[in-house]
């Protein structure tokens, strides 16, 4: 291994931890503006233009804040519990692929900190690590509101994990391949949420649901728990449990986006067209493939997926807890398994026919599935055993 | 020394470390955390060994799925204050003597099979390739078909039972 | 033939899949039954278990291997599945009344048994240690459920937890066990250990799991020093569990022995002969002297029922002997059939005295019950002779063939442990007989068709065959002809 590597994976991993931790701060301002708009608001835009240095200020402002321990809080798990969320936040982006493989300077440099063959599972590993956080803080509060949310949130995760995890499969299984880089590249023609729509859907709200935002956010629910799980958090504690949720977003994200939305790849109308990935600019001598419009399509991508995040938060109510469990063990768990089943025959019968057309039948069937799946929840609504219990 | 060796040497000192921290906490919230640093050294052992796959699985369902559980089940019983049960005479000696089998055993089984494997090279062409996981698939699905799905059954069969001793059936 | 699966790999196993598929639609359909009349979910559970009969019985005497040899069908096979869908039968017919009468009539009963078939029947079918592994777990986890299954009465909460408990502690032997004959041969398949071993790898390694195997077995079986669990399993549980339990998990559990061992380690006969001689020896006299200071019928059929692990682990002994072998196990399976044939009637009888909140399980209870109840008293006295070997009944045929068997193969020494034993055992079990006859009690006796169908029957059959072994011996010795 010579020196060329360890400088190649720095520079990947600076500006993966930059990207997370400057794009936590302006997600702040932007939520804030966003909800603002919705709800006829002006929203912060006295600090800088437009508000642009409030993220700034607001840093200032919490780490200048004073730091409490409950006294009777287990003091060495208090301290690790935001780091412990912190973490997996920031980990679980080192694989996702920001650009096409591409050569600069005579080297093959691969657009992600690490390409490993089982990229999903280690997203998979790294989502179901990240629940520790939450309930070790819960714990070593020695708060009862804190424990409440604490478990709820581990509950929650858990029981969404599971549609998470065949939201992946169905990834696996149309892109035929583990490695992200793979999956983008399967997308060049056509998204899997064109594909499958469904369970691109189940996707994003089980997403919702894992990084405990609106209408999920049981965990921190203001007027039953207070605060949840942070409840006793403070000053510079807080803000990474604050970081952490953002952070979470934009990686939720990104593996959304890489997943389902053809990843770093160019819009579909913008194929074989000069603003493509694989596209090869010449300017004067030089010559040179425009790899740098991967990481601007997927910053695009991120945005709009977050701004569908903020606008659910703006517009939801919040679930009740026993509904939640419900509509996770009861209705999103069975439309996945029925998804993948479905992926899986689709991509059967097209290998069988050696045609991709017949993967049409995966957006039909996958869609009967669902509103099948909707007219069962509709149904369970209009019960009134259902309502008052 | 390779870097191999000064990772393994470190990996093998946290392993010990946390399973004896596992064994010797008083709280059982920091048994469990001791246990799931365990899983989190044993899946880099996994992956010095090159099998990647096999390493994260590891931590997905040890450390992301049953550790959680098993944590959820002491904060929700309180059961990390409980005052410790009597202890059985003579367990200790007992446990020594099985160690000391254990011990014997491994050191046997050093002994005499090390010359006869030597020291496998690691398969690194294949490894990071989507290969190693296919052939993981297949053997899953062709080779191991039937224990495959029986165990889909004992999954349910172990869910039934589980609902079946905690549900109190209406009117019953 | 594809690579994936083949139609041979399903007719391998078939009547197991044909039980399964059963099992999961009657869970289904067991929910659209209304809670009075669960009486149905019993039907389609015994509808199921003789369909499955049916197809064992229609492929008997084929052989074929399936599963890329994870599974075998052959004449041993069938044999036993057959034994182990009529106990399900007779399982089921206990169960019919019984759960009602104690207030646990669950439509999950009869699927969770079902299941529990299931699992017995693969392990009879298993050619390889995975397979023989994840079977036991089928068949255990749905007997620790039902074990537990009266929640009310802390004795069967912790006959369940016990029962958990210990399976658990004695998978781990097995899977531990697996794991070193892993080690040592480099495969889990009987014929892939039986290449290896022969190849004369590190044999120590494949004795200690070979022992190992046999320790988790010996909990499975109830085998003398495995068998402390027994007892309080077998009397916290309810009734109709137990006898299901004690017959069912006993043969599936000698099956998978008997194959592992006379499949895959034919190369360890010195090693392990000594242990198996001693183990026999162990469980024929602990079950049958603890037996005799017991005064609870349930707790007496249990160390009755860790006795005979006993004496059928004596047609086990000279299995390295090539000559002897095939009849000894017969003698072996022959003896497996007398004993859950007589299992099933005793537990019936005791099924018909018992009442709510454990009344009525006490030897004393059994008093004068010869004069309020001829034919039960009758059918108890035939269990009972038939448990000792008293002729003229399944019992004795079954232990002159295993004596017959172990002194050829010149352990004359373990066929006199036997004999003796059977003598100790003679005391307790006449005990109840006198009991019934000559002490004056008023004993109250329940009247359910379908369990005196079974101890009606039963004790028929304990009498008619003593007369008439030949055909079921011959089958026996056919099925373990196919076996080698």
């Amino acid at each position: 291994m010579d020196w060329t590597i360890w400088v190649e994976w720095l520079i990947k991993s600076l500006f993966v931890v930059f990207a997370l931790l400057t794009g936590f701060a302006y997600l702040t301002l932007y939520e804030r503006r966003a909800l603002a708009k919705i709800q006829v608001r002006i929203g912060p835009n006295r600090a800088g233009w437009q508000g642009l240095l409030q993220p700034v200020a607001d840093a200032v402002k919490l780490i200048f804040k004073e730091e409490l321990t409950p006294a009777k809080a287990d003091k060495l798990v208090f301290f690790w519990a935001p780091i412990i969320t912190m973490v997996p936040s920031i980990v679980i982006a080192a694989v996702i692929p920001f650009g096409p493989t591409t050569t600069l300077f005579g080297r093959t440099i691969v657009f992600s900190v690490a390409n490993i063959n089982v990229g999903v599972l280690f997203l998979m590993a790294v989502a179901s690590i990240a629940v520790y956080g939450i309930v070790l803080a819960g714990w070593s509060s020695n708060n009862k509101y804190a424990m409440l949310g604490g478990l709820r949130s581990s509950a929650q995760m858990i029981s969404y994990e599971l549609s998470l995890g065949l939201g992946f499969v169905t990834a696996i299984l149309l892109g035929n391949s583990m490695n992200l880089h793979d999956i983008v590249d399967a997308q060049r023609n056509v998204w899997f949420a064109v594909v499958q729509p469904v369970g691109a859907l189940i996707f994003m709200i089980v997403t919702l649901a894992e990084v405990n935002r609106a209408p999920f956010d049981m965990p921190e629910a203001e007027q039953e728990l207070t605060a949840g799980y942070h409840s006793e958090y403070s000053g510079m504690k807080f803000a990474l449990f604050f970081m952490a949720e953002y952070q979470k977003m934009i990686a939720i994200s990104m593996i959304a986006a890489t997943l389902f939305f053809g990843g770093y790849r160019e819009f579909w109308f913008l194929k074989d067209t000069f603003l493509s990935v694989d596209a090869i600019w010449n300017i004067g001598p030089w010559q040179f493939q425009a790899w740098f419009l991967g990481p601007i399509y997927m910053l695009l991508k991120v945005v709009v997926l977050l701004f569908f995040m903020i606008w659910i938060r703006a517009t939801w109510p919040r679930i009740r807890y026993d509904r939640l469990m419900s509509f996770g063990w009861k209705v999103l768990l069975p439309l996945s398994l029925a998804v993948v089943f479905i992926s899986a025959v689709g991509v059967l019968v097209a290998q069988q026919f050696d045609n991709n057309w017949y993967l049409a039948i995966i957006p039909i069937f996958s869609s009967v599935a669902g509103l099948v799946a909707v007219g069962f929840v509709d149904q369970a609504l209009r019960r009134k055993s259902y309502a008052s219990h | 020394m390779s870097i191999d060796l000064i990772l393994f040497l470190i990996l093998a000192v946290v392993a010990v470390a946390t399973a004896l921290g596992m064994l010797l906490s008083k709280n059982a919230v920091y048994s469990a955390l001791f246990l799931v640093l365990n899983f989190a050294a044993i899946a880099v052992f996994y992956l010095l060994l090159g099998a990647p796959f096999i390493a994260i699985s590891q931590v997905t369902v040890y450390a992301g799925a049953i550790m959680v559980l098993f944590l959820f089940v002491i904060m929700l019983l309180g059961a990390e204050t409980l005052a410790p049960s009597k202890v059985l005479r003579g367990q200790g000696w007992a446990a020594f003597g099985l160690a000391v089998v254990l011990v014997a055993e491994t050191v046997y089984l050093l002994v005499s099979r090390h010359a006869a494997v030597g020291v496998i090279a690691r398969p690194d062409a294949f490894l990071n390739t989507m290969d190693s996981l296919r052939e993981i698939g297949k053997a899953l699905f062709i080779q191991y078909l039937l224990p495959f799905e029986v165990t889909s059954i004992l999954l349910l069969v172990a869910m039934v039972g589980a609902i079946v001793l905690t549900r109190r059936e209406k009117g019953g | 033939m594809s690579q994936y699966i083949n139609p041979s790999d399903l007719t391998t196993i078939l009547p197991a899949i044909v039980l399964t598929v059963w099992a999961c639609a009657l869970l289904v359909a067991d929910l659209f039954i209304p809670h009075e009349r669960k009486g149905w979910t019993a039907v389609l559970a015994a509808l199921g278990l003789v369909v499955s009969l049916d197809i064992t019985l229609i492929q008997a005497g084929g052989t074929s291997t399936g599963f890329k040899g994870m599974v075998t069908l052959d004449g041993f096979s069938t044999f036993l599945n057959a034994l182990l869908l009529v106990s399900g039968l007779f399982g089921v017919a206990l169960a019919y009344g019984y759960v009602r009468r104690m207030g646990l009539e669950r439509g999950e009963y009869y699927t969770l048994l079902l299941f529990s078939v299931v699992g017995m029947m693969l392990m009879v079918q298993a050619s390889d240690l995975i397979v023989v592994f994840i079977a036991l777990e089928l068949l255990s986890i749905p007997l620790y459920v039902l074990a537990a299954l009266n929640v009310r009465q802390i004795e069967s909460e912790e006959a369940g937890l016990k029962y958990f408990l210990l399976g658990s502690f004695s998978t781990g032997f097995l899977v531990y066990g697996i794991a070193l004959i892993f080690g040592a041969t480099g495969s889990t398949s009987y014929s892939g250990i039986v290449t290896a071993a022969s190849a004369g790898t590190s044999s120590l390694l494949l004795t200690i799991g070979a022992a190992l195997l046999l320790v988790g077995f010996g909990f499975k079986v109830a085998a003398v020093p495995f068998h402390m669990w027994t007892p309080d399993v077998y009397q916290g549980a309810p009734t109709s569990v137990t006898a299901f339990m004690s017959s069912g998990a006993k043969i599936a559990g000698f099956a998978a022995l008997l194959r592992v061992f006379a499949l895959a380690f034919p190369t360890l006969t010195a090693d392990l002969t000594p242990i198996l001689a001693a183990l026999a020896a162990l469980t024929m006299i602990g079950g049958n002297l603890i037996a005799v200071s017991q005064t609870n019928i349930k707790r007496l059929l249990a160390y009755s029922s860790i006795a005979h692990a006993g004496y059928i682990l004596m047609a086990f002994v000279p299995y390295g002997n090539p000559q002897v072998m095939p009849v000894s196990v017969a003698a072996g399976l022959f003896y497996l059939v007398a004993y859950a044939v007589t299992n099933f009637g005793a537990w019936g009888v005791v099924i018909a005295l018992e009442k709510q909140g454990g009344k009525g399980l006490e030897i004393s209870d059994y008093a004068g019950l010869f004069w309020k109840n001829r034919p039960l008293a009758l059918a108890m006295t035939v269990f009972m002779l038939s448990l000792i070997g008293f002729p003229p009944t399944i019992g004795m045929v079954g232990k002159f063939y295993l004596f017959r068997a172990v002194i050829d193969g010149g352990f004359v020494w373990l066929a006199i442990v036997g004999v003796v034993t059977s003598l100790i055992s003679a005391y307790y079990y006449l005990r109840v007989v006198v009991n019934m006859f000559m002490q004056e009690g008023e004993p109250q006796t329940g009247s359910e068709f379908w369990v005196n169908f079974t101890w009606g029957l039963t004790a028929l059959m304990t009498i008619i065959i003593s007369f008439v072994p030949q055909p079921l011996f011959a089958w026996a010795s056919s099925a373990v002809l196919r076996l080698f």
